[in-house]
């Protein structure tokens, strides 16, 4: 789960990272208010779960109030990358002598967490670590032992921070890493951290991922979620504990199992066809589920076909093939059905399929082809 | 032979009372697996399936069994805390089924395990078959047919596919090994990898991959300089979009790594016959 600019730098802030005095507003007269209050230069930001919001026009310099109202209108009605700006984030301006990066993160590879750091801040740290991968430092963190000071100085010297700045960093550092493991963010990032004409390091902005399966400990951040970035169908499958992602293609799939979903796409993709969506139906059965998912996969009017793909295991096809009927009574679709069982009691699963105007096949590739063609013959 | 689980396994079963693990217990069971104990706290002194004795404590249990291996089916936010007791109870091999483990807890159970010398296989994963002995997880038991294939997977069903395709075509698997789904897991297709090289039933292997992290790529390497066993793999999620989540917590594409093409172009390159299909992969190992 993603958080906001503001939602991340406000809990940096309880965290005892400096941050530009600023809030949130969600109309231009609201900020306005705030510009006034903050006297002076503003800068008015868009807040959306999306990077490159400078490039989009999504961030801009106010000189005083009157300009930041206007500016917050304009980039209000703005949408980027496709999501709708809701909110700015109105801060003071600030004078800036140097950005850098930094952040902690989860390096998977090393099962460790990571603190990242580069002197060239405040730029995608993708891009630094394409063209100029020397000029990243990396300090793994042991997760039993926490983040050490002296670690926290090796960073520093990394990326040749004056001593003046080390006792700041430090603190910074130490408290990120608090940020980090309290809130079990899978991304604590500050980008840019800005030492100011005033000598001063602030966090002028900031990104915190959060582990969706850690929320059941963490239910203040779950409030915080916002779901403008998903679709409605992936909303909606959440709420059956479905795994759906949405594609652009026009045939839709419904499998059991996040490994056997994603070959499925694949197989359909390489017989000339392009996937609708992902959908991990789950184990099990569950008529309610599959009819739930039948209803979000036709959600998509691009959906001219749908795969079932069901691996019978431990959960008979027959059992399997019985949901499907009743879900399949339910939502009455429109389009052609190809179903695919294997696996325990397949043959009697299929058996009780074939009455039902469904389109079967035994083998993956062969499922795959059907289903191509039948959404070929439906979008004629 | 095999590799980490056969017929002188003796299981311990955490979670034993709970409805997931009882009906898995049922199954292993039935399979022929030594289910030597169960811990539920709180329930300790009670009985399941009439033979099976259930303990307070892994260490209780460890104590009353000699079990050498134990298989976690409690829910997410506890599981942490069950692979910790099954290390300190000094149990050798920790099989966690368990999906949905927070990484943060992963890693540090990770970091500590490695310390006890503990073999951890997953967590949000399906666990071990070694055909016609034992069976110490969820891959159901029909599927798959004694032989010499050793099978490796980061998923599922998609695993249980290819056991599948392997059986119709008379192909049997040595030991079948599910790492699990998830970014941070106990052993990967490496360490995996390594012990079908020096087992020697195991005369070919089958690795199933998919998108997400860089586990691949290593395992790549490994077979180029260190392996003389073929290998045929299949790696899920092509058409996969990048910075989506692909159901598994480790199935996704990020900071420009852990896509499919980049996994298969490592995999070709080290000699690896890369499958278009998963019914395509036994077929190129015959």
């Amino acid at each position: 789960m993603k958080l906001h600019e503001y939602q991340s730098k406000n809990i940096f802030s309880k965290y005892g990272i400096p941050i530009p005095k600023g809030r949130v507003a969600a109309t231009a007269q609201e900020a306005k208010q705030v510009a006034e209050e903050l006297g002076g230069r503003v800068v008015v930001k868009s807040q959306v779960l999306v990077g490159g919001r400078g490039k989009a026009g999504g961030v801009k310099l106010a000189k005083n109030a009157a300009e930041a109202e206007q500016l917050a209108e304009q980039i209000l009605a703005l949408e980027i990358k496709g999501l709708p700006v809701r909110k700015v984030l109105i801060d003071e301006a600030s004078a800036i002598d140097q950005e850098i990066y930094f952040a902690i993160t989860n390096d998977r590879a090393a099962k460790k967490p990571v603190m990242i750091a580069s002197a060239a801040g405040g730029v995608d740290i993708e891009e630094v670590a394409a063209k100029d991968p020397d000029k990243i430092i990396k300090v793994h963190i042991d997760p039993l032992l926490g983040l050490r000071e002296y670690q926290a100085r090796d960073v520093a010297v990394g990326i040749d921070l004056p001593r003046d700045y080390w006792k700041d960093f430090t603190k910074i550092a130490m408290a990120l890493w608090n940020v980090y493991k309290e809130t079990d963010a899978t991304l604590a990032e500050i980008n840019p951290l800005v030492i100011t004409k005033e000598k001063k390091l602030i966090a002028l902005d900031g990104k915190m991922m959060i582990d969706d399966n850690a929320l059941f400990r963490q239910p203040e951040l779950a409030e915080m979620r916002d779901t403008d970035e998903d679709a409605p169908a992936e909303i909606e499958a959440r709420k059956y504990g479905l795994s759906y992602i949405k594609l652009d293609g026009n045939i839709g799939c419904m499998v059991n199992g996040a490994g056997l979903a994603m070959t499925s796409m694949d197989v359909i993709k390489l017989f000339g066809g392009e996937p609708a969506n992902f959908l991990d139906v789950g184990g099990g059965a569950d008529s309610k589920k599959v009819a739930a998912a039948m209803r979000i996969i036709l959600t998509d009017t691009n959906v001219k076909a749908v795969l079932f793909n069901i691996f019978g295991g431990i959960t008979r096809c027959d059992e399997v093939a019985r949901g499907i009927l009743v879900a399949m009574d339910e939502v009455k679709p429109k389009v052609p059905m190809v179903v695919r069982l294997v696996g325990t009691n397949a043959e009697e699963g299929r058996k009780l399929l074939e009455n039902a105007n469904m389109i079967t096949a035994e083998t993956l590739a062969d499922a795959a082809k059907k289903s191509v063609e039948a959404a070929k013959k439906e979008s004629k | 032979m095999s590799i980490l689980v056969d017929k002188n396994t003796r299981l311990l079963v955490q979670g034993v009372t709970g409805n997931e693990g009882l009906f898995h217990t049922t199954q292993m069971v039935a399979y022929g697996t030594q289910v030597v104990g169960g811990i539920t706290p709180g329930k300790g002194g009670e009985w399941v399936l009439e033979k099976i004795p259930v303990f307070d404590s892994v260490r209780a249990a460890k104590e009353n069994t000699d079990a050498n291996a134990t298989i976690i089916f409690v829910p997410a936010r506890f599981a942490p805390d069950a692979m910790f007791e099954a290390a300190d109870a000094g149990i050798p091999l920790i099989i966690c089924i368990t999906e949905g483990v927070a990484i943060s807890d992963m890693m540090r159970v990770r970091n500590y395990l490695d310390q006890k010398n503990v073999r951890l296989i997953g967590p949000n994963c399906p666990g071990l078959l070694t055909p016609g002995e034992a069976k110490v997880g969820i891959i159901p038991g029909n599927i798959a047919i004694p032989g010499n294939v050793g099978v490796v997977s980061r998923s599922g069903t998609l695993t249980y596919e290819v056991l599948y395709a392997m059986k119709n075509l008379g192909m049997g698997a040595s030991t079948c090994v599910g790492i699990g789904g998830d970014p941070v897991n106990g052993t990967n297709f490496v360490d995996v990898l390594d012990m079908f090289e020096h087992d020697p039933e195991t005369e070919k292997v089958i690795m199933i991959g998919e998108i997400g992290g860089n586990e691949e790529e290593k395992a790549a390497e490994f077979i180029r300089t260190k392996m003389t066993k073929p290998v045929a793999s299949f790696i899920a999620g092509q058409t996969a979009p990048p910075g989506k989540r692909m159901g598994h917590a480790g199935a996704i594409i990020e900071g420009g790594e852990g896509s499919a093409a980049d996994k298969i172009k490592a995999l070709e390159a080290a000699g690896v016959k890369v499958a278009k299909h998963p019914e395509e992969i036994p077929t190129l190992l015959s």
